[in-house]
């Protein structure tokens, strides 16, 4: 356990403590200002690590946790992990303040609010800085449920709810995909560990599951990182409060996919298949995210599309850097190293542009009441301060300068131009695409910032169709933009400093060749001379411009693409027909019968059972073994007979539970004679306290009854039953006479000295074995919510139709 | 309806559900070295909690013994998890359990293993669970 261990998890036990803080200073003090030290200690703390990472080192520290299994919580510390580490916790400070002024202290349910952040915010921090796949792989899954919880906060909505639900389906789905993909990496390689896989990597080159781990991998990436198709979640996820879009859908979340990209690339990379899947998918969603964003009159729908957009751009980066690995190193190498210096260059840029956008837009709806472009106008004079914001954000967004989004955006011109040039990969004929589509998303892209600044702020103010008064934010709720916003112009002044610090060893992580700091020497500047970069951007300005202005005439093409062949129709019907499908299927089976689901049961126990023990020839008897059977036992054979019996011929009900009581304390007999007191004790109260279960049902059963069936049904029952009773039989005497294993009494001969326990039982249960102790209780309690919820649930569900 | 008066009935289950409660509490402790341990303890202690409500009716006990068994069950298995989580902060695996010998003024030399606090998380969860079962199937009119 090291501080690294301890950062990590200071979210999720803070999370614990934060509900008992909203109930102590709720009406007094906003929860949010005793959150906002959670993200800002931790930044400050990996702060430290700038140094040791510029070095080319990195950091690594372990944890057993099923070390039998070789799952241990591996912390590792590289460049790209330090990146996205360092913009959680700072991203996720300034969102925290940004929230305490956007979230009202006493309207909102804060403590449900800030447990879900500092979930979500610990899961992202555990992701990144995980080296075991299955860790990271539990806490992926853990930032899908975390920002489910999130997207449904205001869960009396009917579209936040849709939304929440539509994400989780999306990235779970993913996540699962990839589970199997991580699965198949670790049967290549046989570790868990990812830094072990990259050392392994001719192996999985050479291995035919290399396809189908690196296809699964790329659908967990790109549902979770909004990749078209799998993109139609983002926008409805904006239902969300605005200070989480900001955080989970610009500057986070989505980002994990990127993450995942870039961590793999040194085992995928250099294949052709990885540089065309992940560039393509990420050229498409680049164009289709800034096409779409175009049309949207919500100002967070807009922003939603251009977060899609400005992922693709970032995904299709490290495809073509991933070039490089083909290469290993050498200048040719380093052309395309390039492209992932930019991917990483952008990523940052991305979250301080898109993050002060996002709370721009937070602020209008605040003040204003309405997000709807249509709506807006001519708040430039009334907030001034917001507008310069807006200002600073959206044109660094389309790519001008003084803004940092030129830089990168010049340097994503430089890839997709380099790699037209590129001899490698049947890119020859295709090559001259990359240009073309990068230009026209660039475009597009100009347009929708355009719209997003000036469609707001200038023009007509139109007071009557807002909810509000429109006026300036509060200064606390200024302070995050500000703070990103200057940012952004810090960046584009002094990019070299974070070049060096920041984006080389993330580079490095990406790209292992250039582990060793200084092997590759990259200047980023504002001016290149007038190279054909340059010529794009202005072409870009040109051409954008003049389609802004001439947007009513050429707006109507959108309507041309019908909504029955989207993607988000193919969802809804898909997710329609499944419920309708399942509902008939369910219907089919489930007659309100005990013994129809009996005979289900127990005809699929005699199939598998039965036939498992006919096909590996598993029914055996050995006697020689066994002890005589003394008077005792026989007495007490024949008394279990009788109840059996009992049971079997009852006409009352209440004859037939006392005669199950009965067998049952009859077999805590046996276990006294075979000197087993600890399952004897069991097996008594569980007796009593089943009997005592079943008199409670009684009283709401009806009277028993002769039950008039066919004579054909009556015999599928006959031999249903004497089928189980025979493998039953079988099974126990097989079980007897085979003996594969030692017993497992053996392996705890030493129960004293290992537990300090004399009984085994015990010793077993919680000490050797605890974990499936642990596991039972927890089926246990979700056993007892289950009936909780039918028994009680079942009323009002009623009375509601 | 008419009231039953159980007078009897009642007098008798007070003290045996005192017996039964001591007998349980017992059962759970020695569970270390002899037959017991929280899975029967917790049993035990329901069983007489059972009995109770058999005998007095329910808003009676409810009244008496005002506990919300769903959030008991969640107690025990966060105790459970939590002594699990234990092991970590120590660097050892996940549920490691330890035990160590300590002269305590009354008891003498004593056995004190951190296996008792995960077998305390067990018996609530089993307490709880069971509870909240027959509780909301009791309470089912």
């Amino acid at each position: 356990m090291s501080w690294l261990h301890i950062m990590i998890l200071i979210p999720f036990l803070y999370a614990i403590v934060v509900p008992f803080i909203y109930r102590m200073f709720t009406p007094r003090i906003h929860t949010g200002w005793f959150v906002l030290v959670v993200p800002s200690v931790i930044f400050l703390y990996l702060l430290r690590y700038i140094p040791v990472i510029s070095n080319g080192d990195t950091i690594i520290i372990s944890v057993p946790w099923i070390p039998s299994f070789g799952i241990n919580y591996t912390t590792y510390i590289d460049g790209l992990g330090l990146v996205f580490g360092l913009l959680i916790t700072g991203i996720g400070a300034l969102v925290v303040l940004y929230s305490i002024y956007y979230m009202s202290k006493l309207k909102e349910s804060l403590h449900n609010f800030y447990v879900y952040l500092l979930l979500f915010m610990g899961a992202m921090l555990g992701l990144v800085f995980s080296d075991n796949i299955l860790v990271l792989y539990v806490f992926w899954e853990l930032t899908s449920i975390s920002s489910f919880l999130l997207i449904a906060y205001w869960y009396q909505r009917e579209k936040s709810r849709y939304g929440a639900q539509k994400s989780m389906n999306i990235t779970i789905f993913g996540g699962l995909a990839m589970l199997a993909g991580f699965i198949m990496l670790s049967m290549m390689t046989e570790t868990y560990s990812i830094r072990e896989m990259i050392r392994q990597t001719d192996i999985i080159y050479e291995h035919s599951l290399f396809l189908p781990a690196m296809v699964l991998l790329l659908i967990g990436a790109f549902t979770k990182s909004a990749q078209f198709p799998f993109s139609i979640w983002l926008p409805d996820a904006m239902e969300a409060p605005t200070p989480i879009s900001a955080y989970l859908h610009s500057a986070t979340m989505v980002k994990a996919g990127i993450y995942l990209v870039a961590r793999m690339t040194p085992i995928f990379g250099g294949s052709p298949e990885w540089f065309w899947l992940v560039t393509s998918a990420g050229l498409i969603t680049l164009l289709y995210g800034s096409f779409n964003a175009v049309k949207q009159t919500d100002l967070k729908a807009l922003l939603a599309y251009s977060t899609i957009s400005q992922l693709g751009l970032i995904m299709s980066l490290l495809g073509m850097g991933s070039a490089s690995l083909y290469f290993g190193a050498g200048d040719e190498a380093s052309m395309y190293a390039v492209a992932v210096l930019a991917a990483i260059f952008h990523l940052i840029n991305h979250s301080t542009f898109k993050g002060s956008l996002f709370m721009v837009v937070g602020i209008i709806d605040h003040e204003t009441g309405t997000r709807d472009i249509r709506r807006l106008g001519g708040l430039m004079h009334l907030m001034p301060i917001s507008f310069t914001l807006a200002i600073i954000g959206g044109f660094s967004m389309a790519g001008l300068p003084p803004f940092n989004g030129f830089l990168s955006k010049e340097m994503f011109f430089t890839a997709v131009l380099n790699a037209s040039d590129m001899s490698i990969f049947s890119m020859e004929s295709l090559g001259l695409l990359f240009p073309v589509i990068a230009w026209a998303a660039s475009v597009f892209t100009f347009i929708y910032c355009m719209i997003l600044i000036f469609k707001t702020f200038t023009g007509k103010y139109k007071p009557k169709k807002l909810e509000k008064e429109a006026h300036e934010a509060p200064v606390g709720m200024l302070v995050p933009p500000v703070i990103l916003s200057s940012l952004v112009l810090i960046i584009f002044f002094f990019p070299n400093v974070l070049s060096q610090y920041i984006l080389k060893p993330a580079m490095a992580a990406v790209l292992p060749s250039y582990s060793q700091p200084g092997e590759i020497e990259i200047k980023i500047s504002a001016w290149h001379g007038w190279n054909t970069e340059l010529f794009m951007t202005m072409g870009v300005v040109v051409l954008g411009t003049f389609l802004y202005l001439y947007l009513k005439k050429w707006i109507g093409i959108y309507s041309i693409y019908p909504y029955s062949m989207t993607f988000n129709n193919f969802y809804n019907q898909g997710l329609g027909k499944m419920e309708d499908m399942s509902v008939s299927i369910t219907k089919s089976y489930m007659t309100g019968f005990i013994r129809d689901y009996f005979v289900y049961i127990f005809s699929f126990l005699i199939i598998i059972v039965g036939g498992a023990i006919w096909y590996l020839d598993g029914a055996s008897f050995d006697t020689s073994n066994n002890a005589p059977v003394s008077i005792y036992e026989g007495v007490l054979i024949i008394s279990m007979f009788t109840a059996a019996l009992t049971v079997l011929f009852s006409k009352s009900r209440l004859t037939a539970i006392v005669a199950v009581g009965a067998l049952g304390y009859l077999v805590s007999l046996f276990f006294v004679i075979f000197r087993a007191p600890d399952l004897a004790l069991t097996q008594l109260v569980v007796e009593t306290v089943t009997t005592a279960l079943f008199l409670l049902c009684f009283y709401h059963l009806p009277e028993i009854r002769k039950e008039s069936v066919r004579v054909k049904f009556r015999i599928t029952n006959l031999i249903i039953s004497i089928g189980v009773g025979a493998i039953v039989a079988i099974l126990a005497l097989s079980a007897n006479g085979t003996r594969l294993f030692k017993p497992i009494a053996y392996y705890y001969e030493n129960s004293y000295e290992l537990a300090g326990a004399r009984n085994i039982v015990n010793a077993i249960l919680v000490d050797f074995r605890g974990i499936d102790t642990m596991l039972e209780i927890f089926v246990l309690g979700i056993a007892s919510l289950g009936v909780y919820t039918l028994v009680k649930l079942r009323i009002t569900g009623r009375d509601k139709g | 309806m008419k009231e039953p008066n159980d007078i009897i009935l009642h007098a008798v289950i007070k003290v045996a559900v005192v017996i039964i409660l001591t007998f349980s509490i017992n059962l759970f402790f020695s569970g270390h070295h002899n037959p017991g341990g929280g899975f029967i303890g917790g049993l035990g202690f329901s069983a007489a909690l059972t009995l109770l409500f058999l005998a007095f009716d329910i808003e009676t006990v409810r009244q008496n013994i005002p506990v919300d068994f769903k959030v008991l069950t969640a107690v025990g298995v966060l105790i459970a998890v939590f002594t699990g989580i234990g092991g970590i902060v120590f660097g050892a695996p996940f549920l490691t359990q330890a035990f160590n010998y300590f002269d305590l003024p009354v008891f003498g030399k004593t056995e004190l293993a951190t296996a008792v606090l995960f077998d305390v998380g067990v018996a609530l969860a089993v307490i709880g669970t069971s509870m909240s079962i027959i509780l909301s199937i009791g309470d089912d009119h």
